[in-house]
């Protein structure tokens, strides 16, 4: 089949290769001429958008996805400049960034985090991505950060709400917009003790990993810290789709809350099973029984259909505020693809303007420079009111909304009403405080 | 060669030198082109193809030879990850001692798996491993990952923190993965005209082990044991009547290929020192399933082909969107273009599942013997030309399989 002289040459090739392997170490060594990873050398700089765009949050990944190309587009001049003309900072030109034309490459992070690794990999060693932005879910976020500090370039969190990704699993060049756990538990507490008292009895039933667990310690801690009493935690499997062996038992237990530490398919489940099961209809200790879903999204709202009317809950941010930024960016998103944009979508969009603008007040594209840039950085005008980008943590401070499901829905997209506007005041912290313990920043990393 | 005969040392050489040219193979397209969205030479992407590759030749070893299905073996791959960043985290950043631990811990867990798998053959055996594989893959998600017990970190997945203990770990050693000081991250590149050609240290360091690991399943192939399994997959009860016990070699085929998991699962956090549990999950069990049946069962060559050629849509097609295809189409006229792009969009970006599946679906009924049977196919009709146009010649230099 092969004949002598070609398997002759081939071990003289291969000895030739081998040797030129043996040598490659020293080369390794040697540093490359960049100053940092992925510097743009042209006329152009590229982000990456690793959003999940198959799998549990695809829905979510999908209209941040869409709000990231806004964001190209507005950056690049494109468009009406959605919220570059409202933002407090004006470093922003419409000329890219820098001067350099916005691209950007896209990847799937399947909601796992071997997949978001290797894709934010492809993205920053194929294609030269100088950040990343995106993700749907703690695990993800968490996992691309620890690779983006390693790798040398900036990462810009999307939806993530554990209280980890800016606690015990920070890092210096990891940046979250989104809001946590436990603001969701600060924002929550004064609304619930205001509806349903004082003297409470909670049930939770939560998904069973971690963004589940730290939001069960938040809202058990600030329940609890009204008088409420935590009748019973009950873990689920992540896998569920069928909850009515959890719900049966919290009818018998004394309880007259139940609180749903659950989010994406998951959250819509449980509730429908919720309601099939006439939770809502029952009167527990001489009280209405009551449900409440710390963390909501509109996405999720629509899945749950009838069934989310009159339920508590809390958001980031909601399409139906009034303030100049929320306007100018509603107006551009929907003009661009006949919609509301959700709030993961209005986070990665923030983040990516808040990344050009920190490169252009740096002057480089340098992570260091960026880090420098975005820490303790005050500003307003995305949608979210006065902003805090606290250096300690690298977390945004800002309001949270409180919101309930819609009773009387004027149209498809009006499911949920603002309750309360927490403000900023009352949902922060310490970055020591018990919760978010345990982790360093460590040291910017510019790679190279 | 090395207690091989030719052909068998012709395909290990083949093997080898495609391996350590990948950064060229696979970077056949300038650097800005339109064409450059094909490339795959870039490190992450090589290393994962060398690292499938081990763990599809393991698979192979039980699936092609007994015949006996696992549909758990990513269970071992995980267990292999988490023993190697425990090994980061408690020793040092060095990959030695994290892959040696890897492969061992999964050659024991394989051994209790198979043990009491083994009991069963055919459908039974299949269940029962996936069984096993989905408890493994629910006990790192959860179980083992609560704050008083925190063995796997579940959903975040398991990584090192600047607090470990890293009691090896000198001074002056860079701080991520490491041979000796040369971290696995650093990459050579050499630019040659437009073309640019990435040399990643922690890729050659897979690319050798798979060719040992390689030559290692050649004589497993060719050797009496490797006969024992085969004679197991043709039949097993006439084996058994004839007074052979055949539970200890199918249990050793098991074992082996467990370990050949675990390698793979080390070296994956060798590369990047992150383990998910997600890697247990029954879908990464059934991927390397059909890298195997894919590339062709039972063939030496084949799970190696299969597993690259999976990671390469995985990696590759999940990556055009929209905007890529309007840059390529934007020589045609405007309706024209769009109409093209709303064709080909649901084929990409997340829609590679889909191509994938058209495709796996073809290979199986045009190609029953997989990706080796193809070329088999495309050289005998090479052949065949060559002897109908008498000495013409072909100008293709022919693979060995």
């Amino acid at each position: 089949m092969t004949n002598k002289s070609v398997t002759r040459r081939g071990v003289l090739k291969s000895g030739a290769v081998a040797g030129t392997g043996l040598a490659l170490p020293t080369i390794f060594t040697a540093s490359s001429a960049a100053a940092f990873t992925n510097e743009p050398t042209g006329s152009s700089v590229v982000l990456g958008f690793n959003v999940p765009q198959t799998g549990p949050y695809a829905e979510e990944g999908n209209d941040e996805l869409l709000a990231q190309q806004l964001a190209v587009e507005h950056l690049n001049g494109e468009g009406d400049g959605g919220c570059l003309n409202t933002f407090s900072s004006k470093a922003l030109q419409g000329n890219g960034i820098l001067g350099k034309k916005v691209e950007f490459v896209t990847g799937d992070t399947q909601t796992k985090s071997d997949a978001a690794r290797a894709s934010a990999k492809s993205m920053i060693e194929k294609d030269g991505a100088i950040m990343i932005n995106g993700g749907s879910s703690s695990g993800v976020a968490v996992a691309v950060q620890g690779l983006c500090q390693e790798a040398g370039v900036i990462f810009m969190a999307g939806l993530t709400h554990a209280n980890d990704t800016t606690g015990k699993d920070k890092k210096a060049n990891g940046f979250r917009h989104f809001f946590n756990a436990y603001m969701s538990g600060a924002a929550l507490a004064p609304v619930l003790a205001a509806e349903m008292g004082n003297e409470r009895r909670a049930y939770h039933l939560t998904a069973d990993y971690n963004w589940g667990w730290t939001q069960e310690e938040s809202i058990v801690a600030s329940t609890e810290a009204l008088g409420w009493e935590t009748v019973n935690t009950v873990k689920t499997p992540l896998a569920s789709t069928d909850f009515s062996s959890y719900i049966a038992p919290v009818l018998n237990s004394g309880a007259d809350v139940l609180v749903l530490n659950h989010y994406g398919g998951n959250m819509v489940n449980s509730l429908t099973n919720a309601i099939q099961f006439g939770l809502l209809d029952k009167v527990a200790n001489g009280k209405d029984f009551k449900i409440v879903v710390p963390l909501y999204s509109e996405l999720m709202a629509a899945g749950a259909g009838e069934n989310i009317k009159g339920v508590l809950g809390s958001m980031n941010w909601n399409w139906q505020l009034q303030d100049e930024g929320t306007k100018a960016f509603v107006k551009s998103f929907g003009e661009k693809y006949g919609k509301p944009p959700s709030n993961s979508a209005q986070t990665c969009y923030a983040q990516t303007l808040l990344y050009a603008d920190a490169v252009e007040r740096a002057g480089t594209f340098n992570p260091c420079g960026v880090v420098e840039a975005l820490e303790d950085f005050e500003f307003d005008g995305l949608g979210n009111g006065p902003t805090w980008y606290r250096g300690a943590d690298h977390q945004c401070f800002k309001d949270v909304l409180v919101v309930r499901g819609n009773e009387n829905p004027t149209n498809e997209y009006d499911t949920l009403e603002i309750v309360e506007i927490t403000p900023r005041a009352q949902v922060e912290y310490d970055p020591e405080h018990p919760m978010f313990a345990g982790g360093e920043l460590g040291k910017c990393n510019p790679g190279a | 060669m090395l207690g091989l005969n030719k052909k068998d040392t012709s395909l290990l050489i083949i093997v080898a030198l495609l391996t350590l040219l990948a950064p060229f193979i696979l970077n056949p397209f300038p650097e800005g082109s339109a064409m450059a969205q094909f490339n795959a030479g870039y490190p992450d992407l090589m290393q994962r193809f060398v690292i499938f590759g081990i763990f599809a030749i393991g698979f192979n070893i039980l699936f092609g030879l007994t015949g006996y299905l696992s549909f758990g073996h990513a269970a071992f791959l995980g267990v292999g990850s988490y023993s190697a960043v425990w090994m980061f985290k408690l020793l040092s950043y060095n990959v030695i001692p994290a892959i040696a631990l890897s492969v061992v811990v999964a050659g024991l867990f394989s051994l209790l798996i198979g043990f009491v798998s083994l009991r069963r053959s055919g459908i039974y055996f299949s269940i029962l491993t996936l069984a096993f594989a989905q408890m493994s893959f629910a006990l790192a998600y959860s179980v083992l990952s609560n704050p008083k017990f925190n063995l796997t970190n579940g959903e975040t997945g398991l990584q090192v923190y600047a607090d470990d203990p890293q009691i090896l770990q000198g001074a002056n050693a860079p701080d991520l993965p490491h041979l000796f000081g040369l971290p696995m991250r650093a990459t050579y590149t050499m630019d040659v005209g437009a073309w640019s050609f990435d040399f990643n240290a922690g890729y050659y360091l897979c690319a050798v082990i798979m060719m040992v690991v390689f030559y290692l399943a050649i004589r497993i192939f060719r050797s009496p044991f490797g006969m024992m399994l085969r004679a197991v997959k043709s039949n097993q009860q006439r084996m058994n009547y004839t007074g052979l016990n055949s539970k200890p070699y199918t249990l050793a085929a098991f074992v082996i290929s467990g370990m050949y998991a675990g390698l793979a699962g080390g070296l994956m956090a060798a590369m990047d020192p992150l383990a998910g549990a997600e890697r247990m999950q029954w879908t990464a069990s059934g991927e390397v399933v059909l890298m195997t049946i894919l590339g062709g069962t039972g063939t030496l060559i084949g799970p190696v082909l299969g597993a690259g050629f999976i990671k390469y849509f995985e990696n590759i097609f999940s990556k055009i969107n929209d905007n890529v295809l309007h840059s390529w189409f934007a020589f045609l006229p405007d309706g024209l273009e769009d109409a093209v792009v709303f064709l080909i969009h649901p084929f990409i970006g997340k829609g590679w599942h889909l191509t994938l599946g058209i495709l796996f679906m073809l290979v199986v009924i045009y190609l029953p013997g997989g990706l080796v049977e193809g070329g088999q196919r495309l050289l005998n009709w090479f052949k065949r030309k060559k002897t109908g146009a008498d000495d013409a010649p072909s100008g293709k230099t022919e693979p060995a399989e």
